[in-house]
């Protein structure tokens, strides 16, 4: 990916990939590589694909709560709260 | 003293979330129910120990997060590697660019990003040893930065950053294969 002298911008930008999606950067470092991006559009292709593989995970990571759950930790907090009133704590 | 209504509006967002990272970290729906619930009680028994305006969903992630590892990591059902092989940078798209999409409109990038299953993300984030998966799971599912997992997980920053970069490689390796089961065709095969 990337030619010539852009080769190694490349490699940095790749390298720093996960800092920069993650806003874990120096101001310096992140428009060093937003700067790359603008340039060169296999990187960019590639960072794209890297973020929208980060949305998709975590959209698809969601799991409904089952009702018997909600209404056990609702009981389990209403007896904390009884048993505090009860002892004076 | 903790007054259970404030508690109960403040942190009832978090259930669902909560869960789902208990299902990860567990792997077991019935032992992630017993680790939310007891993670709910021990945030309600200590909330007059947190500071309000302060960062809540982190404390309850810890909460969790500890639960997890004094209560339930012990009950281990399968054996488990503790490390990741090495895999390269950009694995996934570089492997998906030798590929074609089944449709001639669409990149096989495409294909996989809007086909792959809500099983099969949970399957492969699972399928992490448990330092890697918890560091993922803190990262890309709930949004953690690397600070606050290091708060939460209470493991230095430096370690963060290693099991998050390596742990999404091989989250990344493992979702490729699931790619495979689509049925893309390497580029430039006469199709199928």
């Amino acid at each position: 990916m990337g030619t010539g002298s852009s080769g190694d911008d490349c490699s940095e930008s790749i390298e720093r990939l996960y800092g920069y999606l993650d806003g874990e950067l120096t101001d310096e470092r992140r428009e060093a590589i937003k700067r790359h991006l603008d340039e060169c559009p296999p990187c960019l292709d590639a960072f794209d694909f890297e973020s929208e593989l980060r949305l998709v995970i975590a959209s698809r990571c969601k799991d409904r709560v089952p009702d018997q759950l909600r209404q056990r930790i609702h009981e389990v907090l209403m007896e904390e709260e009884r048993r505090r009133e009860s002892t004076g704590n | 003293m903790a007054d259970r209504a404030r508690f109960t509006e403040l942190t009832m967002e978090y259930m669902q979330p909560l869960y789902t990272a208990a299902l990860r970290m567990t792997r077991n729906p019935s032992d992630a129910e017993d680790l939310v619930q007891e993670t709910f009680l021990k945030a309600y028994r200590s909330f007059d120990r947190f500071e309000e305006g302060t960062n809540l969903k982190a404390w309850l992630y810890k909460i969790l997060t500890n639960t997890y590892i004094n209560s339930y990591r012990a009950a281990k059902r399968r054996p488990e590697k503790a490390d990741v092989e090495d895999v390269e940078d950009l694995y996934m798209y570089r492997r998906l660019s030798e590929l074609q999409g089944l449709d001639t409109g669409r990149s096989a990038e495409e294909e996989v990003l809007t086909h792959i299953t809500d099983d099969e993300v949970k399957q492969a984030i699972e399928s992490l040893p448990e330092a890697f998966r918890i560091a993922v799971l803190l990262a890309d599912v709930e949004g953690f930065s690397y600070k606050e997992i290091a708060e939460i997980t209470d493991v230095p920053i430096g370690t963060v950053m290693s099991r998050i970069h390596r742990g999404r490689r091989a989250l990344q390796k493992a979702l490729t294969e699931y790619a495979a089961g689509l049925g893309l065709v390497a580029a430039g095969d006469p199709g199928h």
